[in-house]
């Protein structure tokens, strides 16, 4: 793993929005597989898919905004053995279309690739509506389906490819911002379930996933330059199923582990971290940054996070207190 | 409220519209400038509603489905007293209870919507609520013809005939536009009246810009005994604003500073001729 230094430099490289590496990932699959099919529900234009179709038409099935009906003929779609995309809000395709996720996706292992797009509270100041905070709880407590929630292009590219040639169902859940690149010092390879240590540190841990790794990495820098403490950064991409090998490595260090996402406190990976913990005897210092139980602030996404301290700052605070 | 007066309001409303979008950066520019007429009918000649009275058991309900609207459903709050008009300075802001879709923090504001296709649940509620207490309000719910394929709609015009609900009236804000194109291109929801009629609705269509034929709609209610009205509502997305109107972009296009002064003038030039 490379140096603070070196870290901190790429990660000022800011890459696309993870939607639009999505977008462009599902064309290239697209160019020599016909069987690629996205379906819409007056999202193509939020889940940048214009481009896509315009180029496949016929690959195209726009429902509507009708999200129940969107999953269910995925489902329908996908049973027949084409490779179906799901793409919707996040917010509605997760709560609207809930049954139908449980049932005619997982249940029904009709291996459709879901796409919650403008995830977490990426819509900002559009409210609680339009945010997606109680995905990783609700879908948890689904048997059959692959979580995750990809940090930066490269595991936003490798989820898209792995997903649609993985032959069951996946949600998906990214926002729209422009994504710095986590470090390429971090092992370059992807794989659902298997978490990538993209820093190594001794005195904290930090388990962050989807647009919070950033934050996550923010305050690692700060540790280190302020307080000569070294972290390890874990992106926990994938919600489900966790990395418990993983988890168990990083906590057998015994010292103060801290989880952050972009998501209710309860329900996430925080409580999914705390459980397997629990029930394997660590007894770390533990804490879970994420949303609180209430009427989510207004502001834009980073408002937000700022608010709630998913930030470098908010995130040091908590450090510093865990490790008193 | 005279028709001069409606006019002049509808008029001063677009222009708090835009001006607020733009104070925001951020709103549903062309869906509020479509439904902007029917809620200055609504609320200046048609609700029993009042900011002294809104705890009313006996109020009128006007919920917005269309809940991406809410700068329209703002702006007539403020102008009918709900809360000082300067609040909307914060709108989408930092800690703001001003949010981009209406909340009941926000006075005035009947139900929380934004996911679109739960209004008119709610407003069957409300209706079937107003029989069972034997209140003689009524309920008004505003709703997208984008919205319509939300199969939800379909439960509660069920429902709603089901239960005779001729206190329920519910108003196609019906611009012909939703996000990714034409209604028609999208999801195909023609012919809308024949749809409700089968559902034992009673539709009438008018021109959502019309003040007099909203009214007269609005008076004739229920349009016959025992069943549910609809208003079809044709309207055209991004009104008043000449390069805005019927134009995709404007779904949540923000203007930018020539184009708020252009718009700001286009309304002023307007209002001159009222
Ligand atoms: C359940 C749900 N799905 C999707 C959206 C995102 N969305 C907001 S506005 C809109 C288009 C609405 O079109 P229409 O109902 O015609 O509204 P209008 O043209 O009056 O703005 C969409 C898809 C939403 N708010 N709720
Ligand atoms: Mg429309």
């Amino acid at each position: 793993m490379g140096a603070l230094e070196e870290i901190k430099s790429e990660t000022q490289v800011v890459g696309l929005a993870n939607l639009e590496t999505f977008s462009n990932t599902l064309q290239a699959l697209a160019e020599n597989d016909k069987h690629i099919i996205v379906v819409t529900s007056d999202s193509r234009g939020s889940g940048k898919l214009v481009p896509f179709g315009a180029k496949f038409p016929e690959q195209l099935i726009e429902i509507g905004i009708a999200e129940q009906n969107l999953v269910g003929v995925a489902a329908g779609i996908a049973s027949t053995g084409k490779k179906v995309f799901a793409v919707s809000p996040a917010c509605f395709l997760t709560a609207r279309s809930f049954e139908q996720i449980k049932n005619d996706v997982a249940y029904s292992d009709n291996p459709v690739n879901l796409i919650g797009i403008s995830a977490g509270v990426s819509y900002g100041a559009l409210g609680s509506t339009h945010h997606s905070l109680h995905d990783f709880a609700a879908l948890r407590a689904v048997n059959n389906l692959i979580i995750a929630a990809p940090a930066d292009n490269f595991e936003t590219e490798q989820a898209i490819k792995q997903a649609a040639a993985l032959d069951k169902p996946v949600y998906l859940r990214f926002g729209k911002k422009n994504m710095p690149h986590l470090p390429s010092t971090a092992e370059r390879t992807f794989e659902f379930g298997k978490g990538r240590e993209v820093l190594r540190g001794e005195d904290l841990v930090i388990i962050a996933t989807g647009e919070a790794v950033y934050p996550a990495l923010e305050a690692a820098e700060r540790l280190h330059s302020g307080y000569q403490l070294q972290s390890s950064v874990v992106s926990m991409h994938t919600i489900k199923p966790l990395d418990y090998d993983l988890l168990a490595k990083v906590a057998q260090k015994g010292v103060p582990i801290i989880t952050v996402e972009e998501h209710s406190i309860y329900g996430g990976l925080g409580e999914a971290c705390a459980s397997f913990l629990m029930e394997n005897g660590f007894n770390n210092k533990f804490k879970i940054i994420g949303i609180p139980d209430e009427y989510t602030v207004t502001g834009s996404q980073n408002d937000i996070f700022n608010h709630y301290g998913i930030s470098g700052e908010g995130i040091t605070q908590v450090a510093l207190t865990l490790l008193k | 409220m005279t028709e001069r007066e409606l006019k002049r309001k509808s008029v001063e409303y677009r222009k708090k519209i835009l001006k607020y979008i733009y104070g925001a950066k951020a709103g549903h520019t062309g869906g509020s400038l479509s439904c902007i007429d029917i809620l200055n009918v609504l609320y200046n000649s048609v609700l029993n509603v009042s900011p002294e009275d809104f705890d009313s058991p006996d109020r009128d309900r006007y919920i917005q489905s269309k809940g991406h609207c809410v700068e329209a459903l703002y702006v007539v709050l403020a102008d009918k007293g709900f809360f000082p008009e300067a609040d909307l300075e914060t709108l989408c802001k930092y800690q703001s209870h001003y949010i981009g879709h209406p909340t009941r923090k926000v006075h005035g504001v009947e139900q929380n919507t934004g996911a679109l296709g739960h209004g008119l649940s709610l407003s069957v509620g409300n209706a079937i609520a107003a029989r069972l207490d034997r209140k003689s309000y009524r309920v008004f719910t505003l709703l997208g013809d984008g919205e319509l394929p939300e199969g939800s709609n379909w439960e509660a015009a069920l429902t709603a005939s089901h239960y005779k609900l001729d206190n329920l009236c519910a108003i196609i804000d019906h611009n012909k536009l939703q996000i990714s194109g034409r209604t028609i291109d999208v999801c195909n929801t023609d012919p809308i009246d024949k749809k409700f009629e089968s559902f034992g609705w009673a539709v009438r269509e008018v021109d959502g810009h019309d003040h007099r034929q909203l009214r007269e709609a609005f008076d004739s209610l229920p349009f016959e005994p025992d069943k549910p009205s609809l208003i079809i509502a044709h309207t055209v997305k991004g009104k008043g604003i000449s390069y805005m109107e019927g134009q995709l972009k404007w779904h949540h296009g923000v203007p930018g500073e020539d184009q708020y002064r252009a718009a700001q003038l286009e309304l002023d030039e307007v209002m001159e001729t009222i």
